[in-house]
């Protein structure tokens, strides 16, 4: 079967594009990263609703907070890298703690960034964004998602919190009408073990369930897409069928999904968490398919954790 | 021609009642800002009972100018000033920082009136300029006001800020940056100079202005000089002394986040609505 790849910053580019159309509401704010991540189109599009501030996350931050305070829709994007490590404060007080409907949506996120190295490979971003009240935060899978994750985002009040990663990643959602925000999505059924990855390491997992069916495993797998607020339901559900869950996400094993999934069959039902992601470590320049294979961060980790969980059953 | 209609006494008047209830309130509390709060008086009088086109029983009137307090531990100088604007009873302000009550340590949105929740300082100006940008995308013509400290401008993202709001032309915007010297761990001068002040704003392209913050002919003619300048944000600094009124709280850091004690503040109040 061919693999088609598509680009999450793409999708989220010209989505903006029609949410621009349909709604006059809906203004960008930029960071000196908009041709980059392509906002400008935007920009070309609406002059009067883009607003470039150059190299000042902070400045950013609480400029969309007057925006969405005064009825815009402010979508703000830079580099994970920068957001929300160089504006955390300006995200907490300007924008959650008045609820204020903020779209931050940031690119290039977790390690697969790749030959920029460490500084630029952001692995915290969704642990922090978890922790501010009021804050949802979505880690989309694909292009189609994203592009359907951003619509939903964009008239659901609130602030949002987008992490997209930089690599063309396969296209795994044909309609992007299968996600639903606050939704995890079963995309493959199983009975022995349960597999809740996001973003790119939603692929790794389906890959992963196959490599797992040619051993005797059934492997369920859960696109948890919604870190925040967590399908606790669909979790537990997943979690008393199979018994064993592993989580896969492009972050740091400390306080992402992982921590999400662990924290939420602990209080109702527990069964053995095993968490693929960043060991706790920072990263180091490599292409991305390198950073993946040194880092753990593949089909074939989570194939042998999820053995793993079973064999000790 | 202006000045003739300025009602001085009128807003010597309401500055009196403020300065009563920042001193009340914050004896009640135990806690609180009150030497930023006295410093800022004339200013929010001037803004509230002069300049300001807003209305207490429409608070989210579209249309209505904003006020951004970005320097959010002075909120007792806010909440009082709203209270005697209208926005809310004034038996309400005794319940400051007190558990249920909606006046917290610093300004939040759930008060009707409150723009914007400042208190992490450096992010008002930046929040002021989000709105005024959205008053220019809309064709509206209300105008934004953002009050700074001047210890505030320690703070980079001040900076940013400076630097963006004459980029996309924000003659909608006015600044003002409560000068009264002093900062949390002393003199500003010898915490973190930032002489000369003005030269520093005239450098980042804005419409420049001094004012004595307590003269309400001064502060309201700097106020009608940025409704009148054409492309470019004005900033105005407005020379004050922290803890205005109380002869021993001026020009004392000890008093930026110290209350006074309730006996002290009963014979202050006495005199001060005798004047």
């Amino acid at each position: 079967m061919l693999v088609q790849l598509a680009s999450m910053r793409d999708a989220y580019a010209e989505v903006l594009l029609e949410l621009g159309e349909e709604d006059s509401r809906v203004v960008v704010v930029g960071a000196d990263t908009s041709v980059s991540i392509k906002t400008s189109l935007f920009g070309d599009r609406y002059p009067d609703r883009f607003f470039n501030v150059g190299i000042a996350e902070a400045n950013m931050m609480g400029i969309a907070a007057g925006l969405a305070l005064t009825g815009k829709i402010p979508f703000v994007t830079t580099y994970a890298a920068f957001v929300p490590g160089k504006c955390l404060d300006q995200i907490r007080n300007a924008i959650a703690y008045p609820n204020l409907n903020v779209k931050i949506v940031s690119s290039h996120g977790g390690l697969t960034v790749g030959p920029d190295g460490a500084s630029h490979q952001t692995i915290e971003d969704v642990a922090a964004m978890r922790a501010v009240p009021r804050m949802h935060v979505i880690v989309p899978a694909d292009a189609p998602s994203t592009r359907s994750l951003v619509a939903q985002a964009c008239r659901t009040l609130g602030p949002f919190y987008i992490r997209l990663s930089r690599p063309s990643v396969p296209t795994i959602y044909s309609a992007s009408k299968d996600v639903e925000i606050g939704k995890a999505k079963i995309l493959k059924e199983g009975s022995d073990v349960g597999i809740v990855a996001c973003g790119i390491m939603v692929n790794e997992a389906m890959e992963a369930a196959e490599a797992l069916s040619k051993i005797g495993v059934s492997a369920e797998i859960v696109d948890s897409h919604t870190v925040k607020p967590l399908d606790s339901e669909t979790i537990i559900r997943v979690a008393k069928k199979t018994g064993a869950l592993v989580t896969a996400e492009e972050q740091n094993i400390i306080g992402g999904l992982g921590g999400a999934v662990a924290e939420a069959v602990t209080e109702s039902y527990p069964v053995p968490v095993s968490r693929i992601g960043v060991r706790d470590t920072f990263g180091e320049s490599g292409e991305h398919k390198e950073l993946m294979a040194k880092y753990g961060l593949t089909s074939k980790e989570i194939t042998r954790a999820a053995k793993h969980l079973v064999d000790s059953r | 021609m202006e000045e003739q209609s300025i009602p001085i006494g009128m807003l010597l008047q309401k500055a009196a009642k403020i300065r009563a209830h920042i001193l009340e309130m914050v004896a009640e509390a135990k806690s609180g800002h009150p030497g930023g709060s006295l410093s800022a008086v004339e200013i929010l009088v001037s803004l509230f009972f002069y300049k300001m086109r807003h209305d207490p029983k429409r608070p989210d009137w579209p249309d209505r100018d904003r006020f951004v307090l970005s320097k959010g531990h002075a909120a007792p100088v806010l909440f009082s000033t709203l209270a005697e604007a209208g926005y809310l009873p004034t038996s309400e302000l005794k319940t400051l920082r007190k558990i249920n009550s909606r006046l917290q340590g610093h300004p939040d949105h759930r008060v009707p009136g409150v723009e914007f929740p400042g208190g992490s300082l450096g992010i008002g100006l930046s929040a002021a300029i989000g709105m005024a940008l959205a008053g220019k995308v809309d064709k509206k013509d209300y105008r934004v006001y953002a009050l700074l400290g001047d210890g505030e401008m320690d703070e980079g993202e001040t900076w940013e800020a400076a630097m963006a709001a004459p980029k996309f032309k924000l003659d909608n915007l006015t600044a003002i940056i409560d000068r009264n010297g002093i900062q949390q761990d002393g003199l500003t001068e010898q915490i973190m100079p930032m002489e000369p002040v003005g030269y520093k704003w005239k450098a980042f392209n804005w419409h420049v202005l001094e004012v004595d913050g307590f003269d309400f002919r001064q502060v309201i003619d700097a106020l009608e000089k940025a409704e009148n300048m054409r492309n470019r944000p004005t900033v105005i600094i407005a020379h004050t002394v922290k803890g205005k009124g109380v002869s021993f709280m001026e020009w004392d850091p000890a008093y930026h986040g110290k209350a006074p004690d309730k006996d002290t503040v009963r014979k202050l109040v006495k005199t001060m609505l005798e004047e």
